[in-house]
């Protein structure tokens, strides 16, 4: 009642009912690895939401401060105001410290679930046309949170980050030509400079979130406007998209994914401590931690920086300093790399139709294969960046173990890429139903070149000529309306349009998009849909009794204002006629 | 109102999804008592992960038990417009009296906005103040030079005895403890075990290299006494102390730069000059 009054009132002024109704009607495929984007969206939203409560207590500077409070060990200490106001956010605002790990927790989630997007994009080929676009805005977001990671990281100006902050420079530092420039720039001198947390802070707080609202922002719009890719199945065409309607089943659904996110984020905050910068100690230029090791995402830099070997060498008397390689060549060609990967695929491919039925990660061997192998050599990057920390628990001198990771991470890659490569050959040419069930000999086979199954992995037969006698269209009038399904007699299988239309040609002409081809009939209409469960019946009966109640109470109350009116007017005949008027306008309708 | 009767899996459901949300509304109220009574980190996690984990049981009961599970299908137009409609948008962008037509006028406009957008870039020079040295001779120089004496980490004065014979100790140019790239050691080795002389020279055995690492400026701090070894905790580069400082493991490729000392007529030690070369990570324009 109440929910519909809302809806006229903003439809009077807005006209959203046509747009609401195809929103809610909005398809989402049901399958896991869709979860991945909402999971990173989610934790962005609980970064935002906890990041800004950080805000209020945080003293973004350089500057001296004293620390006073409940950390005895740093009690009456001297630090600059950011690691002074961090430790005091931690220690002596209540809920300070939950806030605070639940939003650098909220981060590793952030960037981790942008990955497994990223890869679940990847494999299932959801990068090409029409979604080249959202590709490259993802990969941008991707930059952006690992920069705002690890400004976020640097912010407190605590040992262990401060080093870090020192490394990234250095590295920033060995840009050929430009790079002592850059990192003065950024930093506002040298290092360690005095405007380098406000600059920080101003970055992490406002200019890079706004660049990622607005991202994210497009990059749902452009999902919208292009409508979600699908896995392959019965039903399933590149002209239609089957799953779960946005309202009512999506939605719950997605709410209760965020409440889950929240609830692993909290529950992470307020029980696995992460990053207990009182431990670590102020930033001093000549002190280190040890063992240190960066968050998860930048480990893999790191490792790069540790296995890289010792060369540098000049170029007409300059420096060729050596973290160039690991540090900024790495990171540039990993990017591009990413930036360039669909249009690449594309141009080997000769392929420019659009595709919104995905492959199966075995339909492209060898996409799977640089994918494994980049993944491998980014897993073994990151192991290395604990070296010190393995060679401790295994026992093992740490330049062994350097020399073993410098080994693997040139071979395990190779590796791990071939066999992606050859298990997905032979899965694709059908020796085996399952990874389980492949045997040496179906390898071996993969192995040679071979010709092409049949109906595999070719981009021209999108529709192919199949027999499609079990197949129709079914349409049936419901009230005024109109609606429509697919049936597939052989399989058994309905799906039904997702929204009603309002003439039998509407819905002709959308069966006939989604699924071309298919003959279509006029059917008496399927039985009425199910009352509302109790629940919904519940709420409705509180609803129509809330309404009834406050009707109720409104009726009363004009009733008495007439009746207070009627006095006063008895009380004074001399009241301008106007006024009475005037009240009797504003008192609504009697 | 409904007169038919909800099923029985209908009423579990609904039964189940209220007390999830019951359970969510008693961890907020529990969040809200732990604040109250003063805080606690981990039992407010605790209580606010239930919360949210009832919400989230709730509506997952909700949409999984009550809403009728059905497949639904949208069709999907595909994106190239008609021809007609593209070339209708073609028209009414190259109208006669279109902006585009105008290509004098645009080219014009063009350079306005590159030269406008080119002056937006000189002010980005102020993020480096103007009083400050260049970058370079920044990272060049430092504040040690002659006669700027040796002092600990607490600014006290050291005197040659003031180095152990079984450490290294961190020194600091006197007045300047906390500038970046200042930080050395001072480390006494029997000069017979030397291998290399050391860059900077030494004092009967007492030689003060920079603490930065070559390779990406981490402080070098721990050092393995009977090798005559540093090794930096960041990227594990060792460097041989009886070497000259040269870097025998790991990523660095060059040799920690050294300071030339003296002791001065007060006792106390002091340097002769700057480090033999720029401190910690290299650069373009590093000697």
């Amino acid at each position: 009642m109440i929910t519909d009054r809302l809806a006229r009132a903003l439809d009077d002024r807005l006209r959203l009912s046509p747009l609401t109704r195809r929103a809610l009607a909005k398809i989402f495929p049901d399958h896991w690895s869709f979860m991945l984007g909402e999971l990173a969206l989610y934790s962005f939203v609980a970064l935002l939401l906890t990041g800004v409560y950080l805000t209020f207590f945080f003293d973004a500077s350089n500057g001296d401060r004293v620390y006073r409070g409940d950390y005895a060990p740093l009690d009456g200490a001297t630090t600059s105001a950011a690691y002074a106001s961090t430790v005091r956010l931690s220690w002596d605002v209540r809920a300070g410290l939950l806030i605070r790990q639940t939003h650098h927790w909220a981060a590793l989630v952030f960037v981790a679930a942008i990955v497994l997007h990223l890869a679940r994009i990847f494999f299932t080929g959801a990068f090409r046309k029409p979604r080249e676009l959202n590709w490259l805005i993802g990969v941008t977001m991707l930059t952006l949170a690992l920069a705002n990671g690890f400004t976020g990281y640097s912010l407190p100006d605590d040992l262990l980050s401060g080093v870090g902050l020192r490394i990234l420079t250095s590295v920033v530092e060995s840009i050929p030509l430009v790079g002592a420039w850059l990192a003065a720039l950024a930093l506002g001198g040298e290092f360690p400079s005095d405007a380098m947390i406000p600059r920080m802070f101003v970055a992490h707080v406002l200019l890079v979130p706004a660049v990622l609202v607005a991202l994210i922002s497009l990059h749902l719009g452009i999902l919208v406007r292009q409508k979600h890719s699908q896995f392959p199945g019965p039903g399933r065409t590149e002209h239609n998209v089957v799953g779960s309607r946005l309202w009512p089943s999506y939605a719950l659904r997605s709410l209760a994914l965020f409440a889950w996110v929240l609830a692993v984020l909290f529950a992470l905050g307020g029980l696995v401590q992460i990053n207990p910068v009182w431990l670590y100690g102020p930033f001093e230029p000549a002190e280190a931690t040890s063992p240190a090791q960066p968050d998860w995402y930048v480990a893999w830099g790191d490792g790069a920086l540790r296995l890289f070997p010792p060369w540098e060498f000049r170029i007409a008397g300059h420096l060729v300093p050596g973290p160039l390689f690991p540090g900024v060549v790495l990171g540039g060609v990993t990017f591009l790399a990413l930036y360039a990967w669909p249009f690449a695929e594309r141009l080997r491919a000769k392929d420019r139709s659009a595709h919104h039925l995905l492959d199966r990660p075995r339909d492209h061997p060898v996409r799977l294969g640089v994918g494994v192998g980049a993944l491998t050599f980014y897993a073994v990057l990151t192991v290395a960046a604990g070296d010190d920390i393995i060679a401790r628990l295994v026992r093992v001198p740490v330049y062994d173990l350097l020399s073993l990771f410098r080994v693997l991470v040139l071979v395990l890659p190779l590796l791990a890429g071939l066999l992606a490569f050859l298990v997905a050959r032979a899965l694709r040419r059908g020796d085996a139903a399952g990874i389980g069930e492949l045997t040496r000999a179906d390898l071996r086979r993969a192995a040679h070149r071979s010709i092409r199954p049949p109906g595999a992995d070719s981009g021209e037969s999108e529709t192919p000529a199949r027999d499609r006698s079990g197949e129709r269209i079914e349409m049936w009038p419901e009230g005024d309306l109109w609606r429509w399904r697919y049936r597939d007699a052989d399989r058994h299988l309905v799906i039904t349009g997702s929204r009603a239309v309002l003439s039998e040609e509407e819905a002709a002409s959308a069966a006939r998009v989604a699924y071309p081809g298919v003959d279509r009939v006029v059917v008496p209409g399927p039985p009425p849909a199910p009352p509302p469960g109790p629940v919904r019946a519940a709420l409705r009966g509180w609803g129509r009794a809330a309404a009834a109640g406050s009707l109720l109470l409104a009726a009363l109350l004009n009733r008495r204002r007439d009746r207070r009116r009627q006095e006063r007017e008895r009380a004074e005949p001399a009241a301008p006629p106007e006024t009475a008027d005037k009240a009797s306008t504003g008192g609504g309708r009697t | 109102m409904s007169a038919r009767r909800p099923s029985a899996t209908e009423r579990t459901a609904s039964r189940r999804i209220v007390a999830a949300f019951g359970v969510s509304a008693a961890g907020a109220v529990g969040f809200a008592v732990t604040y109250g009574l003063g805080g606690n980190t981990a039992r407010e996690g605790i209580c606010l992960a239930v919360a949210f984990a009832g919400l989230a049981v709730g509506l997952a009961v909700w949409a999984r038990r009550l809403v009728p599970v059905d497949r639904y299908v949208e069709e999907h137009e595909g994106f190239t417009s008609p021809p007609t409609e593209q070339a209708m948008t073609a028209a009414v962008l190259t109208a006669p009296d279109s902006p585009v037509r105008r290509r004098g006028l645009l080219a014009a406009l063009g350079l306005a906005l590159t030269a406008l957008g080119a002056a937006a870039l000189f002010p980005l020079r102020s993020l480096l103040p103007f009083d400050r040295a260049r970058p370079v001779r920044a990272l060049k120089d430092t504040p040690w030079g002659a006669g700027v004496r040796l002092v600990d980490a607490d600014g006290r004065p050291l005197r040659p005895d003031d180095v152990p014979a079984d450490t290294v100790v961190a020194v600091f140019p006197e007045g300047n403890v906390d500038v970046g790239d200042a930080p050395a050691f001072a480390v006494r080795l029997e000069p017979q075990r030397f291998s290399r002389p050391p860059a900077g020279g030494h004092l009967d055995g007492l030689v003060v290299w920079s603490l930065l690492c070559t390779h990406a400026g981490c402080p070098v701090r721990s050092y393995l006494k009977g090798t005559g070894q540093l090794l930096c905790p960041c990227h594990q580069s060792s460097f041989d102390l009886l070497a000259g400082a040269r870097p025998v493991a790991g990523p660095a490729a060059r040799a920690l730069p050294g300071l030339p000392i003296e002791v001065g007529p007060d006792g106390f030690l002091r340097a002769t000059g700057d480090f033999t070369a720029p401190p910690g990570a290299g650069f373009w324009d590093s000697p």
